[in-house]
């Protein structure tokens, strides 16, 4: 008995110390970046906000037989051979393709700063600086219009960058290291595209110049990431100095004007004041209605109440209002007692499948936001696409752009009505997720999920219908998880997929196709 | 009067077979046995609150939850294989409600486990009693309840090995009794794609730290039953703090210390049937409630298999 036991006891130390708990992330085994083509006409392509250089950003390459571009590949040679494990680490990680790694570093960092701040001794809340990142509350708190603004530049800026960087490497056709010296070696796929300027420098400084306005407290970070992405182009022999300090300098300039734009969008002055809020409350209850309250205790101030005005990509600013959802059944309506009623069976009898359904697609607090998964919906197709980078760059311009403007127009109509959440109008609801801090019609879920889903369905036909059908399950969420009327999610949907066919008409005439 | 002697007697039952039992509390930390061929049948109800809490070393309330309760009831088996070989089994059906805010409460039943417990080692010296217990365990979700809305979740979802030792002093009636456990977590799988410790994950594979769970208690025992005071210490091995104002997560680094009064009597005319009763009170943590709690529990102990009437 003894030694069965000290056996089994044995077996039992041997199974703790045999069990592997390493998690393997979904983006862990990306292969090198392999495009069927390069896309060598993206220089035609139409720009979203940067249309030309100006003054002499870098200058035009040397020839190969120069004895300048000589010294260059005899550096190369050296720098590509005898690599280290951390060198070739960087290679494995940024060969899978630069703008996708950097649309993983935006939700990181997305994910890491959705933190509503903490309240004050006297019970009010202190509003992150941006003149003052790094002191509590850290700047910013990217909650989804904030998320959806910052995935839409950088986007932008890479994209604009790239159509410019195509347009030089095509005009100056210098060929890649390797095509000239044989016996270098190279560790990611050669490709016939030309190399001056470096397509991941380009994207390497644009990232770096945007990022810093969007995400300053980690700016050491960023800075470290745009560095290796650069020198990971040495250490694979795939770019010398020149083609990665011209396309560095292209990228940042370009990534500048896109600064600009963005700085003047509206969104510095996007929280509104408690003059703003209280004119709100009044309006609504003027027509007759119950306004939004926060149910935050202490009171929070509304989540970004003229995040309505900020600047759209896709369109001119006054159309915002004509794309404005109708008006949500009054407060006081049989449709509105049977709304609230739906939700509270939702949430009083959810079944473990509706739960996970909630949990799924909540995105709240401490994640990358709805804009982020969509994101991240978005890549795990966009990778089976075999992409150049400028496609890349475009596709996730054409999904963030509409997932902006989608955040723009349902804020302009949340805060338009100003209706109140299905807990507030029925202190019986109780919530399986937490309570966003605005209006309730209509849903942000819903309306990102379909201007995601209709925008993804164009780049991406043949999941057209999987991806409408997790846009319904993701609006749908909301109401199980007790924070939406059906009007909300149904009306969401419809604006949502509004925004999308935007995205779509301009996709269907930016020269890409 | 019949039929109220009737419901009575049922929701004794239905206590005795369908509360909780709480199971930590329960008797795989101790230093007892049960007699060989023995089987204790016991039914615990639980309670524990908390108000304040700690994010990281940060210590605060939150008017979004209130108070947050949970309530316990739970059945565990425990069998007498030898006199120095038990196992056990414990199912415990959980409520959580928070008194404030929007959130919704959750109830299932939570983990099931199973102990084997040995007492390799037990020598008198004079009045004084020395025996050293081993014993290793098991924990498994009952079912897939949903662990991704913390705080408001029943449990953690991870399946958990477990060791510990067990050293048990007694001179006269006092006894020192002091316990060291080793849980190996393994890894949970949540409902998202992707989820943010101190870095982006993109899995839906939570790796969870494991834990260590320290006991020290000490009083009087007899063989009616014991008194004693406990401190009760669980150390997380890793995991990550939580962020102000950020929500919990299952992989948090949490730690608890608490102390405590338990006692078990087992009554004179009926030594079959006996009442345990705990409270206790968290004096430190890090990522957890600052709770307090009871348990008060019912044991019934038969000779299985049952004996004839002759003895």
């Amino acid at each position: 008995m003894k030694k069965n036991l000290t056996l089994s006891i044995f077996g039992l130390a041997m199974l703790v110390l045999s069990c592997n708990k390493d998690v393997v992330e979904s983006n862990a085994d990306y292969q090198s970046l392999n495009p069927a083509t390069q896309d060598l006409n993206g220089g035609t392509w139409k720009p979203f906000i940067v249309a030309s250089l100006s003054g002499n950003l870098f200058p035009d390459p040397l020839p190969i037989s120069s004895s300048s571009y000589q010294e260059e590949l005899k550096e190369l040679k050296v720098l590509s051979s005898n690599l280290s494990a951390e060198q070739k680490k960087a290679i494995d990680y940024w060969k899978a393709g630069s703008v996708l790694r950097w649309n993983e570093i935006m939700r990181e960092l997305v994910a890491k700063h959705n933190i509503p701040p903490y309240q004050k001794e006297d019970n009010t809340y202190p509003a992150p600086s941006a003149a003052n990142p790094f002191s509590y509350p850290v700047f910013p708190f990217s909650n989804p219009p904030y998320a959806a603004r910052a995935y839409a530049y950088l986007s932008l800026a890479q994209y604009d960058a790239l159509i410019m960087a195509w347009k030089y490497k095509t005009l100056h056709n210098r060929p890649a290291p390797y095509k000239t010296d044989l016996t270098l070696s190279v560790s990611v796929p050669k490709t016939d595209l030309p190399s001056y300027p470096s397509e991941d420098a380009v994207i390497s400084g644009a990232s770096l110049e945007i990022m810093k306005l969007l995400f300053p407290a980690d700016i050491e970070y960023i800075k470290k990431m745009a560095e290796q992405e650069k020198n990971y182009r040495l250490w694979s022999g795939a770019n010398v100095q020149s083609d990665l300090a011209a396309g560095d300098s292209l990228g940042r300039w370009v990534a500048r004007q896109v600064v600009q734009r963005a700085k003047t969008d509206g969104m510095a002055t996007a929280g509104g004041n408690p003059a703003i809020w209280a004119k709100l409350e009044s309006d609504c209850i003027a027509r007759g209605e119950t306004p939004w309250i926060s149910l935050e205790s202490p009171k929070r101030p509304p989540m970004l109440a003229l995040f309505g005005k900020v600047k759209p990509l896709l369109f001119a600013q006054a159309e915002v209002a004509s794309l404005r959802a109708i008006p949500p059944p009054p407060t006081n309506s049989d449709q509105m007692r049977t709304e609230t009623n739906e939700v509270l069976k939702f949430t009083q009898n959810a079944t473990r499948e509706n739960m996970r359904i909630v949990n799924f697609w909540a995105d709240g607090v401490g994640t990358y936001t709805p804009p982020g998964h969509w994101n991240a919906i978005a890549t795990n197709e966009f990778i089976k696409g075999q992409f150049s980078e400028i496609r890349w760059a475009r596709n996730y311009a054409l999904l963030n752009s509409a997932l902006m403007d989608a955040a723009i127009v349902c804020w302009d109509t949340k805060y338009f009505y100003l209706n109140a959440r299905p807990c507030q109008l029925d202190p019986n609801i109780k919530t399986l997720t937490g309570v966003p801090n605005f209006p309730a019609y209509i849903s942000g879920h819903s309306t990102f999920s379909a201007a995601a889903a209709t925008i993804l369905g164009h780049l991406v036909p043949q999941k057209a219908a999987d991806f409408t059908a997790m846009a319904l399950e993701a609006s749908n969420s909301r109401m199980f998880g007790g924070i939406h009327f059906r009007s909300d999610c149904q009306q969401g949907l419809v604006t949502g997929k509004k925004v999308g066919d935007l995205a779509i008409s301009r996709a269907q005439t930016d020269g890409a196709n | 009067m019949k039929k109220y002697l009737e419901r009575i007697v049922k929701l004794c039952f239905i206590m005795l077979f369908t509360l909780p039992i709480v199971a930590k509390a329960q008797t795989e930390q101790d230093g007892l046995m049960m007699g060989e061929k023995r089987l204790c049948i016991a039914g615990t109800y639980a309670y524990n609150s908390w108000e304040n809490y700690w994010e990281g070393e940060f210590k605060r309330n939150n008017a979004n939850i209130g108070v947050l309760s949970t309530r316990t009831a739970a059945l565990m088996l425990n069998y007498g294989l030898r006199k120095n070989l038990n196992i056990m089994a414990t199912l415990p059906y959980m409520s959580t409600v928070a008194s404030q805010g929007t959130l919704s409460g959750l109830k299932g039943f939570q983990d099931v486990s199973f102990f084997v417990k040995w007492r390799p080692v037990k020598k008198q010296f004079g009045k004084q009693f020395l025996s050293l217990f081993a014993v290793a365990g098991y924990s498994t979700p009952s079912n897939n309840y949903n662990v991704d809305f913390m705080p408001m979740t029943i449990g953690m979802g991870s399946r958990v090995l477990n060791g510990r030792l067990t050293a048990d002093y007694k001179f006269n009636k006092i006894f020192a009794t002091i316990s060291a456990g080793y849980m190996h977590r393994g890894n949970v799988s949540i409902d998202r794609s992707a989820y943010y410790t101190d870095h982006q994950i993109n899995s839906s594979s939570v790796r969870m730290p494991d834990a260590g769970s320290f006991q020290f208690r000490t009083g009087y025992r007899n063989t009616r039953g014991f008194a004693e005071v406990f401190v009760d210490n669980m150390t997380t091995f890793g995991g990550f703090d939580i962020r102000k104002n950020d929500m919990p997560f299952i992989s948090n680094r949490m730690n608890s210390s608490k102390i405590g009064l338990e006692g078990k009597y087992y009554l004179k005319s009926l030594p079959s049937l006996g009442f345990h009763a705990n409270v206790w009170n968290t004096i430190a943590g890090r990522n957890v409630g600052q709770a307090a709690g009871f348990l008060t529990g019912i044991d019934y102990i038969l000779d299985f298999p049952f004996k004839n009437s002759k003895k």
